[in-house]
């Protein structure tokens, strides 16, 4: 597969995983003020901090209305994270590597992008309610999903998408947890209050993973829902699950099969990896969940770049390798 | 829907003749307009629109702020042609592609046509299209132009005439096969009682050809494209994905030791085969364009080692300039001692002295023309214009003569179109396309370009041109 089509697409499974949990981040928010007391309510800050765009954001507005909020979640094009910003560059790299999508995935990242585009000519940001709108573009997302998992070959362009789908998963997983650091509970007495529950739930509905942790764990503590989404073996969002997936995509685009690791991509997540499986809950805690988290999120970064370096930039490698024969 | 109304006027209309009668071919589909309503056509129209936009279409214009991306009207009302008249349109345009590749490899070889006199000598060695590089060289199988997509338009005397013999990656081909698929969705009946040659398997056809380039048993093919900013993208990627093969930059490409190679994610990998949609001379900044962002360094050596194959072949534009369109006719009975098939528009040359001076009393019923400008760019329709125009055209005749020729305006045919007062007629040209493989064929079906604006003669996607699907009957 040529380096530049497989760098378009692992953007795309990143891209349209961002869209989706932006998608879920909205959604879920908006639930959580309805529940929340009269004086709490409209808490947007926390949801800023957890896109990691909080200086931005920061520099554009003043206050955190929630009008300003989902504009620039939503349809910011100054926002290079926003829905419209991914969504657009999702379909700008589905476009590079058209030949490599089948018709059905390019035409619905295409109706994607004119849906984003037919939300901003709308004003969707304004409206009273304008959830439906956001589950439209969360479910769109999810066809393109099965759409791909029904009809793609297993070959190299599926890992990549994967890889690139299943990292950007694991952050934002990472990040939706931080959010909870971030809301500002009226004290500290109020740990383990029905107000602290409400966020725990929210942030348990998120990512869908809510009926599931309550089959598990039954109660709602701050230590189990972090075992969950940090720890868990077989739920899909979760990061240790999203880092193993990853770790096989890798392995299948090398055609490694023997375990250990034949590249440097190979190597970082393969710890990472082994990390989380062996992890406990205490020792996040204890460590801080904000820290860990923020570690995590370095670690997934790093692998990212690896990945660049070993599979997009060939010739930057053939060239060095030329240069190095030449001199001996 | 209403066709009371309807009526050739002064032009050759394809449906309807002179007289009012339908023509033959039309007949069926006439009968089917006519009993559908006016709002059934208009929402059919609407949902073709709407599937051209979901497929994403597109073609990108220069020169023009507002977004980009562009989608080409598809007007819903097929343009229908007999077997008969298809059947002389084939044998023309073999006979044409057969002598014009014959005249490329002459004038880049042995010289024959010039040393006899028969095309101007300094009109070809002196145009900027005619590449030196290619002196000497064959390329291989000895086809240049593998793909061409010849201009021709219909006349008052219900005659077609060639425009313009399209030899440098001529585009559109990906609207005749995706328009087909649309409207097969919009008439399921017609097609069955109706008997459409069918186009769909033009990209096998495409890519047999290519292949045939090559000397391995396997060879590797891929799409040479400017990228996505280029107006044709839509139509790279569509026919790389319908052929199954790369479409690649000239960043993904690199040459070592006159082999050109991709780099894929497991290094790189050799290719035997380049449908190249980017210009001759973007192709190779160290043989062309020096400043070229686009091509392949060292792309033109590993070409002349014959180590890749390159379609159409570098240097083909030579014989598709406006001037050289000309002497056809000529080239045809030089190389195949047969006469032309199908007509040429009679041509000034402004070079000419004497036709030059013809141009210049006669320019108000002219149609002018750049001899190497394309998209209805750099023209001048002398009954349409001011005559500010005409003196501005003048001038330039004067100033620069060997760039401009001259042809008596033509009544273009017209086919009912779809538009907001009903159907109403709108002239048309036609582009078919011809592969130049093992043998030379025609894809039974074109491009028809339509001018959307009552009256208009530009059909220039460019400039508010639309299309149609076009049939060619059993």
């Amino acid at each position: 597969m040529l380096s530049r089509v497989a760098n378009s697409i692992y953007w795309l499974g990143r891209y349209l995983e961002r869209a989706e949990n932006y998608a879920r981040f909205i959604d879920v928010n908006f639930n959580l003020m309805q529940d929340l007391p009269i004086d709490l309510k409209e808490q947007w800050h926390p949801l800023i901090a957890a896109t990691g765009d909080l200086d931005l954001y920061e520099k554009k507005c003043k206050g955190y209305e929630r009008n300003e909020v989902l504009f620039f979640l939503g349809f910011d094009a100054e926002n290079p994270n926003s829905m419209l910003s991914t969504i657009k560059n999702a379909r700008e790299n589905a476009r590079i590597i058209r030949e490599n999508l089948n018709k059905e995935t390019w035409e619905k990242a295409n109706e994607l992008y004119y849906m984003m585009q037919d939300g901003l000519e709308k004003k969707v940001w304004k409206k009273e309610d304008p959830r439906p709108f956001f589950e439209k573009v969360k479910n769109q997302i999810l066809l393109i999903y099965g759409i791909a998992d029904s009809s793609v070959a297993r070959v190299e362009g599926w890992y990549f998408r994967q890889l690139g789908q299943y990292l950007e998963r694991a952050d934002k997983t990472s990040r939706i947890l931080d959010v909870k650091y971030h809301i500002l509970l009226p004290s500290d007495q109020q740990v383990g209050t029905p107000l602290d529950f409400l966020h725990w739930m929210a942030l348990l509905k998120s990512v869908t993973a809510f009926n599931t942790y309550r089959r598990l764990y039954g109660n709602i503590e701050s230590a189990n829902v972090v075992e969950f989404l940090v720890l868990n073996k077989y739920f899909p969002r979760s990061i240790y699950y999203c880092i193993k997936e990853a770790e096989k995509c890798l392995h299948n685009i090398s055609g490694n099969l023997g375990g250990g690791y034949m590249n440097s991509s190979e190597k970082a997540i393969g710890e990472l990896r082994s990390k989380l499986e062996f992890a406990e809950v205490g020792e996040i805690i204890g460590f801080g969940l904000h820290e860990y988290l923020d570690n995590l999120q370095l670690k997934i970064n790093a692998i990212s770049n690896n990945v660049d370096a070993n599979f997009f930039r060939i010739r930057d490698n053939h060239t060095h390798q030329n240069q190095t024969q030449t001199q001996s | 829907m209403k066709t009371d109304g309807y009526n050739a006027g002064e032009h050759y209309d394809e449906m309807i003749s002179e007289d009012g009668k339908i023509r033959d071919h039309y007949d069926e589909f006439y009968s089917h307009l006519k009993k559908t309503s006016s709002r059934k056509m208009n929402h059919l129209q609407h949902s073709a629109n709407q599937t051209q936009r979901s497929m994403g279409m597109t073609f990108n214009v220069y020169h023009d702020n507002q977004g980009m991306e562009k989608i080409l009207h598809l007007d819903i009302i097929p343009r229908i042609i007999p077997n008969s008249e298809w059947q002389k349109l084939e044998a023309g345009l073999k006979q044409r592609t057969q002598a014009l590749n014959m005249f490329l490899q002459d004038i880049y070889n042995e010289r024959k046509i010039l040393n006899d006199g028969i095309v101007p000598s300094e009109l070809i060695l002196k145009s900027k299209d005619y590449l030196e590089p290619c002196i000497g060289l064959t390329p291989p199988k000895g086809i240049w132009c593998h793909i061409t997509g010849t201009d021709l338009v219909k006349a008052k005397d219900g005659e077609y005439y060639i425009l313009e013999d399209n030899l440098r990656c001529p585009s559109g081909v990906s609207y005749m096969l995706e328009s087909r698929e649309i409207i097969k969705r919009v008439y399921p009946d017609i097609f069955n009682q109706k008997g459409v040659m069918p186009v769909s398997n033009y990209p096998t056809k495409l890519l047999k050809m290519l292949q045939n380039l090559s000397d391995k048993p396997k060879p590797v093919v891929g799409v040479l494209t400017p990228g996505i900013y280029n107006s044709a993208y839509y139509e790279h990627s569509y026919l790389a994905l319908q052929m199954g093969v790369e479409l690649v930059n000239g960043e993904d490409l690199i040459v070592e030791n006159k082999r050109v190679y991709m780099q894929t994610t497991k290094g790189l990998q050799q290719i035997d085969v380049l449908y190249r949609r980017i210009d001759d001379t973007f192709l190779d900044p160290e043989t062309f364009n020096p400043k070229s962002m686009l091509g392949v360094p060292g792309l033109f050596e590993a070409y002349k080692a014959g180590n890749i194959a390159l379609a159409n072949a570098p240097g083909t534009g030579v014989a598709d300039d406006k001037a050289v369109y000309a002497y056809v006719p000529k080239i045809i009975k030089y190389y195949l001692d047969e006469e032309p098939i199908l007509n040429n528009v009679p041509t000034y040359l402004c070079r000419e002295k004497e036709d030059r001076q013809y141009v210049l009393d006669n320019i108000e019923d002219l149609v002018v023309k750049e001899t190497n400008a394309a998209g209805g760019y750099g023209m001048l329709i002398g009954p349409k214009a001011t005559p500010e125009e005409h003196t501005k055209f003048r001038e330039l005749v004067k100033s620069n003569p060997t760039n401009y020729i001259a042809q008596p305006t033509l009544s273009l045919s017209t086919v009912p179109t779809l538009t907001d007062e009903g159907i109403s007629g709108r002239h048309v040209d036609l582009r078919p396309y011809i592969l130049y493989g093992q043998e030379i064929e025609v894809i039974p079906g074109a491009l028809t370009r339509v001018a959307l604006k009552k009256g208009s003669l530009v059909v220039n996607s460019s400039q508010g041109g639309g299309s149609k699907d076009t049939w060619v009957l059993y």
